[in-house]
């Protein structure tokens, strides 16, 4: 290493047990792992932007828990804090990702033709269908860690990209340093636009710094295919809209995001990917596809069942409110996706939410006429 | 420089525009002194513990503005900052404390038999007097950039110096992790308490980071001197009472000052003190005496009188609410203090507080008459 971190080796001269964080009050992935004799051996060490084992950890030092949802407690600042910080990382990622191992391979398949049905999910429960990911551009740092040169260079990148989409994803770039309040306002109503980051998870891994300088929102003019520029990653690609037509959301989902990836090559950028982690993310939980697909739906007597966790867990499904993570459910109206984001792809995590929401929605019919649902409760998936 | 810092010299690789910051709403110290060119110069410098320029102006990048009161929008990682980021700072010190120069020498009074009465504010007005001031000890960071080895450093030695006080100074330490909710939310309402940090002016310097991890209160068991660690400077001193005996307060903040300045010098430890800038800390508004001594007292009249502001200007004080900065008044009660840090002793701040609230409180019994205060409008002090 041609440098040294100063800052680092400044709090070398405290002993690994001075520095070590007091995890005792905390319930997340990095506080199960990270032990006092792991952080000696690690905390030496340094990317080559920069990036230290106390950066990876602040936030999960910094929020000792969450009540709905067991956080990850720590982020990467660049795609090479993911084998510099292995040891750390390794296991965190097995805990989060249902025992993915060191050596498991992941797939990637975007050919939306190999779901099955989704077409048909019922509108009368399902109210509105949406699939997103996340992608990172190689070479420069994660949103934790990246200066406002970078950030503003993968803005910059990102921009000319997009606006040579054409068909039904023509659209236009919105910086949020010049959006109004109302049009802001506006855009969260909609579910279109990122939150002003007030949450303490991303607050404190440092993602929020020269908040609203090179962030924005591109989409097309239907407002059905959206790109998310440099909040909790580079790029968040959104397809979505009203109903139940899940195959539809997904189509446009793959078609636009593989001619981005396309016009992202001929500019000589890649997508950070390896054939072990699939594509790279600031936040380990969403490595592999960074897919999160899901529906809001209404399931007011499922969510009150005593089995309904239960069901989730078997169809490998989770629930958030509808304001997204971090929030609660109005009205009996649940945000039902998928779980996983590693270890299986893209058709299949579509595929188990397609199944999954069906399934859950004929559950909902029959508490509604008083019947039992017992003899629908479906095995682990 | 053995050292270098990975992550700066990363940066430098974008020309110094691409890194500037976008400054264009902002409006705080920094931001009216820092230009591109000067930006240039500094940003590939840093102290011997690695803060750079970028570390100095991070929360005034992200803030861009407050609303009852002009930010720094700057803050020092540690004892060197003062220096090697001076060509910024220099004229923020000057523009923030009355035109202060570089060359510029300020003087300490620490020696309470040098006030002149403070004995006799009337109580059926002033509800309470208090006084404070930060320490910082020299040889650690400072908040916003130390590690937790280094934190924790601050509270051992400064238990034990405390530990070591006796008579009506005699007290003990509360760790903040140890406490329970409702104590802090006593100790909150009681004035005694610093806040859970919420504020994002002190969020984004990073000064919160590992909370609640060696933080703590120490107080005396009357409750009239406490001693704050690791909040926003390393100590905060405070000496505080119900009623106006400004006289009886400052006493006992000299003495117990100066006992603890003894018992730290016992142990091998000066506080950052230099004669151009008195007592270094955190904030370069604090630079000086860091003292800030005021009352809690009732001007429900004048608080409505057209030249309220000019009056307290002139009279060198500055209002807040009375939970300190960033809130607002409640019921006519406010809190009243020096509006100086630096340039002035401790005996002449604590002067115009005196002097002034004493004013203050002619005035509004004036106002209660129906009679005016226009000859008791005083010249600029």
């Amino acid at each position: 290493m041609p440098f040294g971190n100063t800052h680092n080796n400044f709090k070398l001269n405290y002993k690994s047990e001075e520095e070590f964080p007091d995890l005792s009050k905390h319930n997340n992935h990095m506080a199960k792992v990270l032990t006092k004799e792991m952080y000696a051996k690690l905390r030496d060490k340094q990317t080559p932007t920069g990036y230290t084992l106390d950066d990876v950890i602040q936030t999960g030092v910094d929020n000792p828990g969450h009540p709905f949802i067991m956080t990850v407690g720590c982020v990467a600042g660049d795609e090479e804090s993911y084998e510099v910080f292995k040891d750390l990382l390794d296991p965190v990622i097995s805990d989060r990702h249902g025992g993915y191992k060191p050596t498991d391979k992941h797939k990637t398949d975007l050919n939306w033709q190999n779901l099955k049905g989704g077409d048909d999910l019922d509108p009368n429960y399902v109210l509105s269908s949406r699939v997103r990911t996340g992608r990172s551009i190689k070479g420069y740092s994660l949103p934790p860690h990246n200066s406002r040169g970078e950030r503003r260079a993968v803005e910059k990148l990102s921009v000319e990209a997009l606006n040579s989409l054409d068909g039904e994803f023509k659209g236009k770039y919105y910086p949020l340093k010049s959006m109004t309040d109302a049009e802001q306002e506006q855009l969260i109503a909609d579910h279109f636009l990122f939150d002003k980051p007030v949450s303490p998870l991303l607050l404190a891994a440092g993602m929020a710094r020269d908040w609203p300088d090179a962030r924005g929102i591109w989409h097309n003019d239907n407002k059905t295919f959206l790109v998310w520029v440099n909040e909790e990653d580079h790029l968040r690609v959104i397809s979505m809209q009203k109903g139940g037509n899940m195959k539809e959301v997904f189509k446009r989902f793959c078609v636009g995001l593989q001619k981005i990836e396309e016009i992202f090559k001929k500019h000589n950028h890649g997508f950070m990917w390896n054939e072990h982690l699939g594509y790279i993310l600031t936040c380990p939980s969403n490595l592999g596809t960074g897919l999160r697909g899901g529906v809001h739906v209404k399931l007011p007597k499922l969510s009150q069942h005593p089995k309904f966790e239960e069901i989730l867990t078997r169809l490998r499904l989770q629930k958030r409110g509808t304001g997204g993570v971090d929030t609660a459910s109005v009205g009996g109206v649940f945000d039902i996706s998928n779980s996983d984001r590693l270890g299986s792809s893209e058709v299949d995590q579509v595929q188990c939410v397609v199944d999954g929401v069906k399934l859950m929605v004929e559950m909902e019919k029959k508490l509604e006429k008083g019947e039992s649902i017992d003899s629908m409760i479906p095995a682990q998936k | 420089m053995p050292f270098s810092n990975t992550h700066n010299q990363m940066k430098l690789k974008f020309s110094a525009e691409a890194e500037y910051p976008d400054l264009s709403k902002h409006n705080n110290h920094m931001a009216k002194v820092l230009t591109p060119a000067m930006y240039e110069r500094l940003r590939s410098k840093q102290t011997p513990s690695g803060f750079t320029l970028d570390d100095v102006i991070q929360t005034g990048v992200d803030n861009p503005g407050h609303p009852f009161i002009m930010t720094v929008g700057c803050v020092a990682g540690d004892e060197e900052t003062y220096e090697v980021f001076k060509e910024l700072l220099d004229p923020i010190i000057q523009d923030r404390h009355g035109g202060y120069k570089p060359t510029d020498k300020h003087k300490t009074d620490l020696n309470p038999n040098n006030l002149k009465g403070g004995d006799d504010l009337d109580p059926n007005y002033v509800l309470s007097s208090r006084v404070r001031t930060g320490r910082s000890i020299r040889g650690f960071c400072l908040p916003p950039h130390c590690s937790r080895g280094e934190r924790r450093a601050i509270e051992k030695l400064s238990v034990e110096a405390l530990g070591a006080l006796d008579g009506d100074l005699k007290g003990k330490y509360y760790a903040l992790k140890n406490m329970t909710d409702a104590e802090q939310q006593q100790l909150i309402d009681d004035h005694f308490l610093f806040d859970k940090p919420v504020s994002p002016l002190l969020l984004a310097s990073g000064m919160a980071r590992d909370w609640p991890d060696a933080r703590g209160i120490w107080h005396n068991d009357n409750k009239t001197f406490l001693v704050w660690v690791n909040e926003e400077d390393h100590l905060r001193v405070i000496s505080m009472q119900k009623g106006g005996n400004m006289r009886e307060v400052f006493t006992r903040f000299c003495t117990g000052l100066t006992k603890i300045e003894e018992l730290f010098k016992n142990k091998g430890h000066a506080f950052m003190w230099n004669e151009h800038l008195g007592y270094v800390l955190t904030c370069p508004s604090n630079l000086g005496t860091g003292l800030r001594g005021g009352v809690h007292v009732k001007l429900p009249n004048l608080s409505k009188h057209a030249k309220f502001e000019e009056v307290l200007k002139r009279l060198r004080l500055q209002k807040r609410g009375t939970g300190g900065v960033d809130t607002a008044a409640v019921g006519g009660v406010f809190d009243i203090s020096n509006a100086d840090r630096l340039g002035f002793s401790e005996v002449e701040l604590v002067q115009m507080v005196v002097d002034g609230v004493k004013l203050l409180i002619e005035m509004e019994k004036r106002l209660e008459k129906g009679q005016s205060i226009d000859d008791l409008i005083p010249a600029q002090k």
